[in-house]
C-alpha cells in the first residue's frame, strides 16, 4: 500500500480566479483598455442600455462588447447592430463568467483597437458577483419592476458594484418602488457606490451615466 | 448558486497542487464552508460526485466540507453575536455599523493524497 500523506493547501477556492484577475487588470492597464463589467438580473434592461450608451459615446470612445449568455446569440445581434465590434461568449450552462472566461473572450474580441471593452455578464444577481472577472469597474443595473428591496436580499452583488443603475424609471408611477429607499439600501451595503436612476428607452438620466463611465475610462487610462 | 462552477475551480487547483507534487491519486478534498458563503453543502457534494467521474485523478476521492460559523462584529458595543441568527442588525445595541467576522470563506483546507 502506498503512503498517504496531507497537502495543507489553506487557500481561498477563488484565489486562483482572483490571481488571474489581478494579472488580466494589469495587462489591460499597461494597454490603456477600461473593462466594464455589466451585471443585472435576466429582463432589467441590460441590453438596451448597452445600445443607447454606445450611441452616447461611439464618437469618443472606441468600444467593444462581449456578450456573455448560457447559451443564444440574440443580444450580440443586437448591439452589432450599434456599429461596436461585438462577440458572443457561451458559458456552455455556467452561471457566471470568471477571469480566463474573461480573457479568453478579450482575445476573441481583439482591444488593440478598443479604448471601452465592455462585458455583459450572465443574467444573474448570486453567481457574478462572486467572481472577480479582472474589470477594472463592476457596475449592475436594477430595474424599477424587480422592487427596492433587491440591496436586502442580494448584498453582495451591491457590495462589489462601483455604480448602480436604475433604469426604467420611466414605468415608475405603475409600480411602489421607493427611488428614496432604495438608494439608502443600496448605501447601506456600499457607501461609495455612485447611483443613476435612469431610463434606457425615453433616455432620461442617460446623460450622467455615460459622462460617469467615459470620465472613468479617461481617468483609467491616463492613470 | 454556483456549485458547479466552484466545483470545477476546485478541481483545477487540487490538480495543480497533484501536479506539483508528482501525487498519483488525491483520495480526499478537505474544505472549510462559512455558514453564510453562498454555497450549499448539499448541492455542492451532488456536483463533486458529478465531476469526480469525470476526472482521474479524482475517481475515488472524498469530500469532506468543514462549517465554519458565521460570527458578525458590531462597532456600536464592540461585542459579537450569531449571524444567521441576527442578521445585519445588532441585537445587543440596535446598531446597523455591524460586520461579518467571519463566516464568507470557502477554503480547500487540505488534500490526502498518495
Amino acid at each position: 500500500m502506498k503512503d498517504v500523506r496531507i497537502i495543507e493547501i489553506k487557500e481561498s477556492v477563488f484565489a486562483d480566479n482572483d490571481r488571474q484577475a489581478e494579472a488580466l487588470r494589469s495587462s489591460l492597464k499597461e494597454k490603456g483598455v477600461f473593462l466594464l463589467n455589466l451585471m443585472s438580473s435576466p429582463g432589467s434592461g441590460k441590453t438596451t442600455t448597452l445600445t443607447g450608451t454606445i450611441a452616447a459615446l461611439k464618437d469618443s470612445l472606441r468600444i467593444g462588447v462581449m456578450e456573455a449568455d448560457i447559451d443564444s446569440d440574440v443580444d450580440a445581434k443586437t448591439i452589432a447592430e450599434t456599429g461596436a465590434k461585438t462577440v458572443q461568449l457561451h458559458t456552455g450552462g455556467m452561471c457566471h463568467l470568471d477571469a480566463e472566461m474573461t480573457r479568453q473572450g478579450l482575445d476573441a474580441l481583439g482591444i488593440d483597437d478598443v479604448d471601452l471593452a465592455i462585458l455583459e455578464n450572465v443574467g444573474n444577481l448570486v453567481c457574478p458577483a462572486e467572481f472577480d472577472t479582472g474589470a477594472v469597474m463592476n457596475v449592475m443595473i436594477l430595474s424599477v419592476p424587480e422592487g427596492h428591496d433587491k440591496p436586502l436580499k442580494y448584498p453582495l452583488m451591491f457590495e462589489v458594484c462601483d455604480a448602480v443603475l436604475i433604469n426604467k424609471i420611466d414605468v415608475l408611477p405603475y409600480f411602489d418602488f421607493d427611488m428614496e429607499l432604495v438608494k439608502e439600501y443600496i448605501h447601506m451595503r456600499n457607501p461609495k457606490a455612485d447611483i443613476f436612476p435612469i431610463s434606457a428607452k425615453t433616455g432620461e438620466g442617460m446623460g450622467e451615466w455615460t459622462e460617469w463611465l467615459s470620465r472613468q475610462a479617461a481617468e483609467w487610462k491616463c492613470k | 448558486m454556483h456549485e458547479l462552477g466552484v466545483t470545477f475551480h476546485i478541481m483545477d487547483h487540487v490538480e495543480k497542487v497533484a501536479a506539483e507534487n508528482e501525487v498519483s491519486r488525491v483520495c480526499r478534498v478537505t474544505l472549510e464552508l462559512g455558514e453564510v458563503s453562498t454555497v450549499i453543502e448539499s448541492y455542492l457534494q451532488n456536483c463533486w460526485a458529478w465531476a469526480a467521474k469525470k476526472r482521474p485523478l479524482f475517481n475515488e476521492c472524498e469530500l469532506t466540507v468543514e462549517t465554519l460559523p458565521a460570527i458578525t462584529y458590531c462597532e456600536g458595543c464592540e461585542k459579537t453575536y450569531p449571524t444567521v441568527q441576527y442578521g445585519k442588525i445588532c441585537p445587543h445595541c440596535g446598531s446597523e455599523q455591524t460586520y461579518l467576522l467571519q463566516g464568507n470563506e470557502f477554503n480547500i483546507k487540505e488534500i490526502e493524497v498518495e
